[in-house]
């Protein structure tokens, strides 16, 4: 069980984490940092309210614009577990496996969902349910090769694996 | 069996004789651009690998643009952090704060070519696509995995072509015709898929105009856009093209998932407003949208072609008393065009600030930041909210042309009115 935030259409990797917030962490590292500003722009109160284990639902084509893989980052680090959307923007699709944050696409999600609304998701079998309505809904099945990313917690494990090899 | 110019060069970087779309390939990376707000991410990134030399120092390039020169103490960590790298790894192509933007400055040195597969540490790295390669942004993780294979995963595309038809009438920029197709098809509208600009309207749009375009092609979700090189394209890599280089085009039966035709001789001045790319009317139905400060530069129009056409607007002329006008070139070179051209000096005599070649105002971490309640007109690519400042500042984004007409009357003006 989990509880939900309901976004809509069109949130931008500028939405997630603001411009302004990327110099420091490309300096620092401190993803508390970008999570302490999470979602800042366009819910001021969000970081404050989000909790561990919190699940966004959205609308169409989350995660759109730029290319900053600080949005998975300041996500997690807020506590978000699971981002489900109708769509995803690309890179932040293959930035949110890499860092090990599942991003599950599901059609017609968004008004089946409001926030507040336990949810539950089930990676193995490819469903989520609304634990207040009881409707299952089916999302699209991630391919192996990227839950075996998502398992090892980020592609940076198995970057590491390769390069230690190659040194054997 | 056909196949489209993305397909062809996904299929040579992964060593096939044909790729489809949906087909998962593993591609050799002809170059990798990080920049300075992207790149030490990258480079923590790859030290956490535990990798010591990165795959091949001369396919990888550096630029310091977005913060430059440093605004703060992590701008200037952060340019420390790339010199350091690029000294360690023994990278020569390293563009230090002096250069410009980094979607100008690889184009322009020679590195975007016909046929290549490039990767950049930035979403508006499809820009490349303008010359003919196959370019598309990637997160940090990515762009260190690169760093230490040379390769990366891709999902073939899907193909949609856009033909463009005619030639535009005066004050009709591409940005006007980019933005017009991001008004039709949707701030999704080509999510995952490569979008191929073609037809015969295509030899009237300039390489400036066709960066534009292929620039906000991810503003649709593309993974990249491309333009086939032609004519145009060659004459700009005489005496640029970093290597020898062979044209791919589309096979004549090729695959499109769907073709969308442009006649742009009646197309007109087009404004995406606040706070949704998408969100696209043409410039006479906006209403009275006065406004604050006027942004002329950025890797979507800050090029040569924008500043001459401003220059055009703005001689002899004053930009209104409530409005402030910062342009950048995009990069030195064009910078020093502009100054032989006299361009500067009719830009600064309008009362224009010119600013130092990098990314400015665009993305509200620089130069140029919005107040609450300010309304900015900009010819950069992104208007979400805050996206330049404040959260309560609003951006219209529009042609080098109607920023210039727009900084005179100081409100958002049609330029064929000025």
């Amino acid at each position: 069980m989990a509880r939900v935030w309901v976004f809509d259409n069109n949130i931008s990797t500028d939405d997630i984490i603001a411009g302004r917030y990327l110099p420091k962490f490309e300096a620092t590292n401190d993803s508390s940092w970008l999570g302490a500003h999470v979602m800042e722009n366009i819910v001021p109160s969000f970081a404050s309210k989000v909790g561990k284990g919190d699940i966004i639902v959205a609308g169409r084509n989350f995660g759109c614009g730029s290319s900053r893989e600080e949005a998975p980052v300041a996500l997690k680090a807020a506590g978000i577990s699971v981002v489900v959307a109708e769509s995803f923007a690309r890179i932040f699709y293959r930035n949110s496996i890499n860092r090990g944050l599942p991003v599950l696409t599901c059609k017609g999600v968004r008004k089946n969902f409001k926030s507040g609304d336990d949810i539950e998701v089930d990676i193995k079998n490819s469903v989520i349910r609304n634990r207040g309505t009881n409707k299952t809904f089916k999302f699209e099945p991630l391919p192996i090769f990227i839950l075996d990313i998502l398992n090892a917690g980020g592609l940076l494990r198995s970057l590491k694996q390769m390069v230690g090899k190659t040194k054997k | 069996m056909a196949m489209t110019i993305t397909e062809k060069i996904f299929a040579k970087a992964s060593g096939k004789r044909r790729v489809s779309p949906g087909e998962i390939v593993e591609a050799n990376i002809d170059a990798a651009m990080i920049h300075d707000l992207t790149g030490p991410l990258v480079i923590h990134v790859f030290h956490e690998t535990g990798a010591k030399k990165v795959w091949n120092p001369s396919k990888i390039v550096i630029v310091a643009d977005h913060q430059v020169p440093a605004n703060s103490v992590d701008a200037a960590q952060n340019h420390m952090v790339l010199r350091k790298f690029a000294t360690e790894q023994k990278i020569k192509s390293f563009y230090d704060i002096f250069e410009g933007i980094c979607h100008q400055v690889l184009p322009e040195k020679g590195f975007a070519l016909p046929g290549r597969l490039i990767v950049g540490a930035d979403s508006h790295t499809t820009t490349y696509g303008a010359l003919g390669c196959v370019s598309a942004g990637v997160g940090a993780t990515d762009m260190a995995a690169v760093f230490v294979t040379g390769k990366l995963w891709f999902r073939v595309p899907e193909n949609i072509k856009i033909v463009v038809e005619k030639k535009m009438p005066m004050r009709v920029m591409a940005k006007d015709l980019i933005l017009k197709i991001i008004g039709d098809l949707g701030a999704d509208g080509a999510t995952y898929r490569a979008m191929e600009f073609t037809g015969r309207g295509m030899r009237n749009i300039t390489m400036d105009g066709r960066m534009t375009m292929c620039n906000m092609g991810v503003e649709l979700g593309a993974k990249n856009a491309i333009v086939p090189a032609d004519v145009v394209t060659k004459k700009y890599l005489a005496g640029r093209a970093k290597q020898s280089y062979k044209v791919v085009t589309s096979d004549p039966n090729a695959e499109y998932v769907e073709t969308h035709t442009y006649d742009v001789s009646k197309l007109e001045p087009q404004v995406s407003c606040p706070h949704s790319v998408e969100n696209v009317k043409p410039v006479d139905e906006v209403g009275k949208v006065e406004i604050d400060q006027a942004f002329l530069g950025s890797c979507t129009n800050g090029r040569i072609e924008d500043l001459i056409v401003a220059a055009k607007i703005l001689k002899d002329k004053k930009i209104s008393r409530r409005v402030r006008m910062i342009v950048s070139p995009a990069s030195r070179d064009i910078y020093k065009e502009a100054l032989d051209a006299g361009i500067i000096r009719i830009l600064v005599e309008a009362g224009a600030l010119v600013e130092a070649p990098c990314c400015a105002a665009c993305l509200g971490v620089h130069v140029g930041i919005l107040g609450p309640g300010e309304v900015c007109i900009s010819s950069s690519n992104r208007n979400f909210r805050g996206r330049q400042g404040s959260p309560e500042s609003k951006v219209y984004l529009a042609s080098a042309a109607t920023v210039a007409a727009s900084a005179i009357k100081g409100a958002i003006t049609d330029p064929r009115d000025v």
